[in-house]
């Protein structure tokens, strides 16, 4: 079972890993975006850090729903609600529950992953950060125990199969099939929110 | 029966844009009172991008009790407004995102908001521009 304790470790480590690669996603947003997607998200992750540093929620549900609100306030760019429609929708699937067990958080996290995906209007092959959340959601819903491992394996291949995709959504797809052969800034910063996942869970044995 | 007129939002990656295209607004509707339109551009540096507290900040000072009448340029925009709508508590009841081109669509809400038409009719305006070809 996974308490809130284990949510909030895994947000700080989202925003440690974000601050580290901070720089490569700017470097990737700015072949075909707008080269912002670095410094947006280490300002809003270093800001759910600190919002749960200060009133550490209660329940699983409670961390994802303050740290998807402090997302949409504070990033600036699309990643902001996307991200933040992600994490508050899983947290409020999540429901009430002092702990929940990996089932019920792959079942939430694909009500959350659906959300994303009606806000952007966007689907699997557009090359955005679906193309790493829905794999890793599928992953994470059908291989049980393993889990957190398959869920980063589906969402790092989910990544890289975006560099021969041509952009469908965003300031990317306005390069057309100039944004052939470049890796998406999205899918790999979901990418790494499930490394992290992966990470926080094998130490926690 | 109220006479309070539709609030309009302006979402823009730029706060110069969003200042603007409010002051265009406000200009070409004018000859009466004009509708309370607030700008919310930037992000919350003040840089380019969105921010969410400004648009609520924006949309509660527009708030008259006849709606509010939300027009954005793209991108974090579009999507900002569309979460801070999905959540029953952050905006005004009656707050709406109007399909509208951003320029053309705010004087036609502007104009149309400023006759005391209610939020429906706002609407139609601003989505009406899109009609309107230049060539």
């Amino acid at each position: 079972m996974l308490d809130s304790a284990f949510f909030q470790r895994w947000m700080v480590a989202v925003a440690a890993a974000v601050d580290e690669e901070a720089d490569r996603l700017t470097e990737l947003d700015s072949a075909i975006g707008d080269a912002d997607h670095g410094s947006n998200l280490r300002r809003g992750f270093t800001a759910v850090a600190s919002a749960l540093d200060k009133e550490p929620p209660t329940t699983p549900g409670a961390v994802l729903a303050l740290s998807g609100r402090t997302l949409i306030s504070t990033v600036g760019g699309a990643s902001g609600p996307l991200y933040g429609t992600l994490l508050r929708r899983t947290g409020k699937a999540l429901g009430e529950g002092a702990e929940v067990s990996v089932a019920e958080f792959a079942a939430a996290l694909r009500s959350g992953v659906d959300a994303v995906a009606r806000l952007g209007g966007a689907a699997a092959g557009d090359k955005t950060m679906l193309d790493a959340l829905i794999p890793a959601a599928e992953a994470l819903t059908s291989s049980g125990d393993v889990g957190f491992t398959a869920a980063r394996d589906a969402a790092e291949s989910g990544a890289l199969a975006t560099v021969p995709l041509q952009a469908r959504k965003g300031r990317a797809s306005y390069l057309g099939e100039r944004s052939i052969g470049h890796q998406d800034p999205g899918a790999t910063s979901a990418a790494l929110l499930f490394r992290t996942l992966a990470d926080v869970a094998e130490a926690a044995g | 029966m109220n006479d309070a007129m539709v609030g309009l939002v302006l979402v823009s990656h730029s706060a110069a844009v969003a200042s603007a295209v409010a002051e265009l607004a406000r200009g070409l509707a004018g000859g009466g009172p004009t509708a309370p339109v607030a700008a919310a551009g930037g992000d919350v540096d003040g840089g380019l991008g969105t921010s969410a507290d400004l648009v609520a900040r924006a949309a509660h000072e527009v708030d008259r009790g006849a709606g509010v009448a939300v027009l954005v340029d793209l991108g974090s925009a579009v999507l900002t407004v569309k979460t801070l709508l999905a959540d029953e508590d952050e905006l005004p009841p009656g707050t709406r995102l109007l399909d509208a081109p951003f320029v053309e669509g705010t004087i036609a809400a502007m104009v149309t908001a400023s006759t005391g038409a209610p939020l429906d009719a706002v609407a139609a305006a601003a989505t009406d521009a899109y009609t309107y070809r230049k060539t």
